[in-house]
């Protein structure tokens, strides 16, 4: 079994090494021709005004983090739905427990506005 | 030196140093990316110790939800671009006296422990068995409250969190 | 096994006993074969993508009542060797004041989220990298990757607009994530396995005939998680000028499109292998090339579904996306997976056949009941625009001071 683990380690390298390889390749055949127009920063041809942050909305903060409690969610659920074929109904409930209590709190974030984009 | 072994030894280093920049970093967004490095390095870990699906695990719910919403978090308090602040604080002596107390604490004990030297059993070749572990979260004489407690902590922080982001829209506009 | 039946691994036999018999011990000639392998198999899926793009632009062309390109060799094969050799030799533009490893990690980790998964998909009976136990959770995983890959673009581009960017595509592709979740729970509780092997092998019927409502939300979550149309709001021109690879150029620009090319069809085969039955046909067992034949086909099929949506479906908003994701598909798929698993527990002595039946039964009242709810709750007025009154200029009362009431 670990050479499976080897195996997939070894493709990740060589996955990230072919795109690298790729762009070096690109960089010692392409030109080089800086200057400070082209290197400046690209803001629709007007010139930059300030440093570069950006306003940032709480809606990503809400939506990350709803997706982070889904997230565990599903994962704590897989290990129940491989063994499914073999549990007896009450574990079918309790994992069925689970779910709405889950989906309570998804209702509860609709009401409350927090999956609003706006 | 079995590959394992070197292998062990490549990534353990790597993690160190990686949680060592985390802290170390002149700018909050390097020590956001040093720490995706670090979850890395301790889901390969995982990965040697055959616990396959929790090294997948550590890399979907940390690397994939948590660093980024670290990411956010650090967006979201608007000191995130180019703001570098002293690396120490004053009086930095008296916290590093205690770590290297606390450390020298921990590794003394660690060396006079009898079973520090025991060499662990390998384990067979069909030691990860997912559906044993399924069983078990939800065989009432196995772990079925730990799991529907987690489920309620679960609620309980995305109300949380939700009660703390709606009164933040209302202060912001 | 003879040459005809499964070309591929007789391949790989034989090179395998090449190594073997240089006289190296076994555990490096299991690495050597590991590291050749995982080559063979990630140069190949960069030189498909060639094909794919061809194949992309001339069914957009012909979706649009036009040839697509047709001068560059026969039907325009050439076309995209064309277009790939001259990104080769474009100028690398590295804008000032970014920052130098996060700007160039970003496209290669774009490529090398998507190229992981080729690494855990069975694409014939005996041709597959590894049969991991984990296998379909290890796709979702190497997606956050992805996701990664594009806040170090965003980020290091030195840019608000493409920070602006990357920050809509990752929560875009975040929320995305949790009904593709959440719908790829029910394939695992089908079969009783992780491992992509093992589902291919247990699909008796194919699961989209168990499982449609699964089917459709695990599609509709895919397609987003590419960033392709009609989700692809985080790169479009119009709309926040190509969003977080603005600062791109040259073969770097090229890596995120080579890379979003090959995830459309990355999430077409995921579809295929997890709802279609990957390469099961008849004779497939026992002639493996023919299951690689059969899993080609399912693709394309799918990709080109993948394609029409393309072409003919307009972009969503972002909050119309975001709504789609997290008032619709989430709650659905939640549904789904609590009918499944009540259904299929309480149906568990019956024939197979009678729960297939009754499972399809179950998901087609559960998206019927669904589209009447859905039919509900959608907005049908839309607040006029047009028909407030505002004051317009006219010849009569061009002079007119406001207030003075004097003419002229």
């Amino acid at each position: 079994m670990l050479n499976d683990w080897l195996y997939v380690g070894i493709f990740a390298l060589v996955s990230m090494f072919l795109p690298a390889a790729a762009i070096s390749i690109a960089a010692l055949l392409s030109p080089k021709k800086p200057n400070s127009v082209k290197n400046a920063t690209y803001e629709c041809g007007m010139e930059t005004v300030g440093p570069a942050w950006a306003q940032m909305k709480v809606q990503y903060y809400v939506c990350t983090l709803v997706f982070l409690v889904f997230d565990v969610e599903a994962v704590l659920l897989f290990p129940w739905a491989v063994a499914y074929k073999q549990l007896p109904l009450y574990a079918v409930a309790e994992a069925i427990l689970f779910i709405l209590i889950l989906l309570g709190g998804l209702l509860y974030a609709w009401r409350k506005g927090a999956l609003e984009w706006l | 030196m079995s590959g394992l072994q070197i292998v062990f030894l490549i990534v353990a280093v790597v993690t160190l140093f990686s949680g060592v920049m985390v802290v170390a970093s002149r700018k909050m967004m390097h020590s956001a990316l040093w720490l995706i490095l670090t979850l890395l390095g301790v889901a390969i870990l995982f990965a040697t110790l055959q616990a396959g699906f929790f090294a997948i695990v550590q890399v979907l719910v940390y690397i994939g939800a948590i660093s980024i919403l670290i990411i956010f978090t650090l967006m979201l308090t608007r000191r995130v671009m180019d703001e570098e602040h002293p690396q120490v604080i004053k009086g930095w002596w008296l916290p590093a006296v205690m770590a290297v107390i606390l450390f020298g604490l921990i590794a003394g004990f660690l060396a006079t422990w009898k079973d520090f030297q025991v060499m662990l059993n390998e384990l067979p070749a069909d030691a990860e068995n997912l559906a044993a572990f399924g069983s078990a979260l939800v065989n009432p004489a196995g772990y079925v409250i730990p799991f529907e407690v987690a489920s309620v902590l679960l609620l309980a922080a995305l109300v949380g969190a939700i009660y703390i982001a709606a009164e933040r829209k209302e202060k912001v506009g | 096994m003879s040459f005809w039946r499964d070309p591929i691994i007789f391949i790989i036999e034989w090179a395998k006993g090449l190594l073997a018999g240089i006289g190296w011990g076994p555990g490096w000639a299991t690495t050597v074969g590991f590291v050749i392998g995982a080559f063979v198999l990630a140069a190949g899926a960069m030189f498909f993508v060639v094909f794919l793009i061809w194949y992309e632009r001339k069914l957009i062309g012909r979706l649009q009542d036009r040839f697509g390109p047709n001068r560059v060799g026969p039907w325009g094969l050439f076309q995209p060797i064309a277009d790939m050799l001259k990104i080769f030799t474009k100028e690398l533009i590295t804008p000032s004041g970014v920052d130098w490893i996060a700007y160039n990690l970003a496209p290669v980790l774009s490529v090398a989220a998507v190229l992981m998964m080729w690494a855990v998909t069975p694409f014939s009976k005996t041709f597959f990298g590894v049969n991991i136990s984990v296998g379909i959770l290890f796709l979702i995983a190497v997606g956050g990757l992805g996701e990664v890959g594009i806040i170090l673009a965003g980020w290091g581009s030195n840019n608000k607009y493409a920070l602006v960017g990357a920050l809509r595509a990752v929560a875009q592709l975040c929320s995305y994530e949790v009904p593709f979740v959440i719908s790829a729970l029910v394939p695992v509780m089908l079969t009783g396995s992780m491992s992509l092997v093992d589902i291919v092998e247990a699909q008796n019927p194919w699961y989209i005939l168990v499982a449609p409502a699964a089917a459709l939300i695990f599609f509709i979550a895919s397609v987003a998680e590419t960033g392709r149309a009609p989700f692809d709001l985080a790169e479009a021109e119009s709309e926040i000028v190509a969003g977080y690879n603005v600062e791109y150029s040259g073969l770097k620009f090229g890596m995120f499109f080579v890379g979003e090319f090959l995830h459309a069809f990355t999430a077409s085969f995921i579809f295929v292998t997890v709802f279609l039955g990957g390469w099961r046909g008849p004779g497939a067992d026992q002639i493996p090339v023919l299951g690689l034949v059969y899993f080609m086909i399912k693709t394309f099929i799918v990709y080109f579904a993948l394609i029409l949506f393309r072409g003919t479906n307009p972009r969503f908003r972002i909050d119309q996306m975001m709504d789609l994701n997290w008032k619709v598909l989430t709650p659905l798929s939640l549904v789904v997976i609590m009918v499944i698993a009540l259904v299929d527990r309480l149906f568990a002595s019956s024939a197979d056949w009678l729960r297939t039946v009754i499972l399809l039964a179950a998901n087609l009242v559960i998206l019927v009941v669904a589209e009447r709810l859905i039919r509900r709750g959608v907005k049908t007025t839309r607040p006029e625009v047009g028909s407030r009154q505002r004051p317009v200029a006219s010849p009569d009362n061009l002079f007119i001071q406001p207030g003075s009431g004097a003419k002229g």
